[in-house]
């Protein structure tokens, strides 16, 4: 075999590693899957009343889905941070990096085991959004674009959450940053309510967010809406985080393994 | 291939520095192939850093190091499919069975599916783990979880296999059976590095032993040539009557092969080992009317070897951390 197909099945072994934990996990399987509904359904039937969405949504319901679809998917790859400070922590990533194995695939085979469990929660969300009265209006290949806009934006994330678990020193830490750092850019954007209903400062982050710009992209791929140039500018920001946090994150993995 | 006559591990001025603290200084390192190699020192005196420098974890500051004939810097992916490596950790997946953790390992050495499931089984077998094979990690004893990461090293039946501190931790009939894996091991014609703070394990284990202590190779040589540079036998005697040990040292003096010592009413007179020496002993004290509770010839051992050249007694708590190796893990740690 050449190095190359050596790497396409190191990191398939390690990602078929990472999922067959999950069952096992159930902390982990509710995350993928509970937790989703639970937010669906808190944002539908509690603040959904209360938020005024624009004319061109037919209700809060239509105009939320996409949002918490898009918010769900950034927050996927923090297993991959957990799971990440777990192994340097107990000594696994030692083992890895004594066998003659591709370096890189131990961060790559992790992250591409969130792509099937961030598919997993996409796959729960949209049922959940169809039985609560979300539908799709748009035509079959919009939505499909859609549903591959997630991947690619759910497995940019997944690289930032493995930065963050190699510069934490535990899982508690790595979740916290997760948090601290990322769950408030998601809600100062579109994702919830419309950022006109902002104050001034705030509604110009908002709108130069790009969760706002993947959120409007997603909206107009599913339910139509004004789309502009969001949906490529989308897949761009998606495929540069990629990138950027790949590379950084490939030369902390040598840091972080060698400095232990 | 490493021809017959060449080193399984040959280290030159290995010398490697964390920021301001200097973890080895110059460390000079031969193992032949097909034996037992044991690295003897405290905490923190840069044992699991020579491990990780020789397992290409990490880079050495300076000197050089080959392992099976392969730089452990220019040649590092050629190098570890010829090593296996258990660690101070139980390096393993709490969430997989144990079949499944032996299983990804023997593909991460690219041995194809087949071959890595038949050798998972194997390796289940031969340490007793086959009834929990089949069982997530999470559930397994620290002993058993000790001898899955031992297993897990010897997937590759790597020609060189290093063990950091294996039995640390383990109840008294793991180590023993840990013991017998390695001796089977070698058996084999491979060669195995072990680090340990039990000298009676790198007694019973070790070809070769090297002292190493702040970074540096204090001793190297057979259990017997590290015992027979602190002297030869000796006999001790412990007195009915504190009083005495002027009148037994005395009475002792002819058969004396050395200064003898006394503490606290024992006396201890270095002796040239021979037949009927105790008979002898026994006699002149008795002549001399001293009356003695205890007489016991006595050979050195590793802990006096120990103690000689390093100035203390091994650590086998963490009373006496070193700063040399960050990584050094609480005693508890190891035991999980």
């Amino acid at each position: 075999m050449s190095s190359l197909s050596y790497a396409v099945s190191d990191t398939l072994v390690i990602a078929v590693r990472n999922l067959k934990r999950i069952p096992r996990q159930p902390d982990l399987l509710t995350a993928f899957t509970i937790q989703p509904i639970m937010f669906v359904l808190l944002f539908v039937y509690v603040f959904g009343g209360a938020i005024q969405v624009p004319a061109i949504y037919d209700d809060y319901t239509d105009f939320l889905i996409p949002g918490i679809v898009v918010q769900s998917m950034a927050f996927g790859g923090f297993v991959t941070a957990i799971s990440i400070t777990d192994d340097l922590n107990r000594g696994l990533i030692d083992r890895f990096r004594s066998l003659p194995m591709t370096q890189w695939a131990v961060v790559a085979g992790r992250t591409v085991a969130d792509i099937l469990t961030n598919l997993l929660s996409l796959v729960v969300m949209v049922v959940v959004g169809l039985i609560v009265g979300f539908s799709f209006t748009q035509p079959l290949p919009d939505v499909l674009l859609g549903i591959l806009l997630m991947v690619v934006f759910g497995y940019a994330f997944s690289w930032v959450f493995a930065w963050v678990g190699l510069v934490s020193s535990s899982p508690e830490t790595a979740n916290a940053f997760g948090f601290i750092a990322i769950f408030p850019l998601t809600f100062v954007s579109s994702a919830f309510v419309p950022p006109e209903s902002m104050p001034a400062a705030i509604q110009w982050f908002a709108e130069i967010n790009p969760f706002s710009t993947v959120v409007d992209a997603l909206r107009s791929l599913w339910i139509g809406g004004p789309a502009g140039n969001d949906v490529w500018a989308s897949f761009a920001w998606a495929i540069g985080i990629t990138i950027v946090f790949a590379l950084i994150t490939a030369h902390r993995y040598r840091n972080a393994v060698l400095s232990r | 291939m490493a021809g017959a006559d060449q080193a399984a591990i040959e280290t030159e001025g290995l010398r490697k520095s964390y920021k301001d603290v200097l973890a080895l200084c110059g460390v000079d390192l031969r193992v032949e192939q097909g034996t037992v190699f044991g690295l003897l020192g405290p905490n923190g005196a840069g044992k699991t850093t020579a491990v990780r420098i020789l397992t290409t974890l990490l880079p050495p500051s300076g000197g050089s190091a080959r392992v099976s004939g392969l730089d452990v810097v220019s040649d590092a992916a050629e190098l570890r499919s010829r090593i296996g490596l258990a660690g101070q950790y139980a390096a393993v997946d709490e969430n997989l069975t144990g079949f499944e953790n032996l299983e990804m390992v023997g593909r991460l050495y690219h041995m194809g599916r087949q071959p890595s499931r038949r050798r998972a089984t194997e390796l289940l077998e031969r340490f007793d783990l086959t009834d929990a094979g089949g069982r997530v990690v999470k559930t397994y004893s620290g002993g058993m979880r000790r001898r899955l990461d031992l297993a897990a090293a010897l997937v590759a039946s790597p020609p060189v296999l290093f063990l950091d501190e294996p039995t640390t931790g383990l109840d008294p009939r793991s180590r023993i059976g840990l013991w017998e894996t390695i001796e089977d091991h070698v058996a084999g014609g491979k060669t195995v590095l072990l680090t340990t703070q039990y000298l009676d394990e790198a007694d019973r284990l070790a070809d070769r032993i090297a002292v190493i202590d702040h970074g540096r190779l204090i001793a190297e040589g057979t259990s017997d040539e590290l015992k027979d540079q602190i002297g030869g036998e000796r006999i001790e005697v412990t007195l009915c009557n504190r009083d005495r040990v002027e009148d037994a040292i005395a009475a002792l003096a002819e058969i004396a092969d050395g200064p003898p010592g006394a503490d606290d009413g024992v006396i201890s007179v270095p002796i040239r080992a021979r037949d009927g020496v105790i008979v002898d002993a026994v006699r002149r004290l008795d002549n001399a009317g001293v009356r003695v509770d205890d007489l016991a010839i006595r050979r050195p051992t590793l802990d006096d070897v120990f103690i000689t050249l390093t100035g203390h007694l091994a650590e086998h708590e963490n009373g006496d951390r070193g700063e040399a190796e960050p990584r050094e893990p609480e005693l508890e740690e190891a035991r999980r």
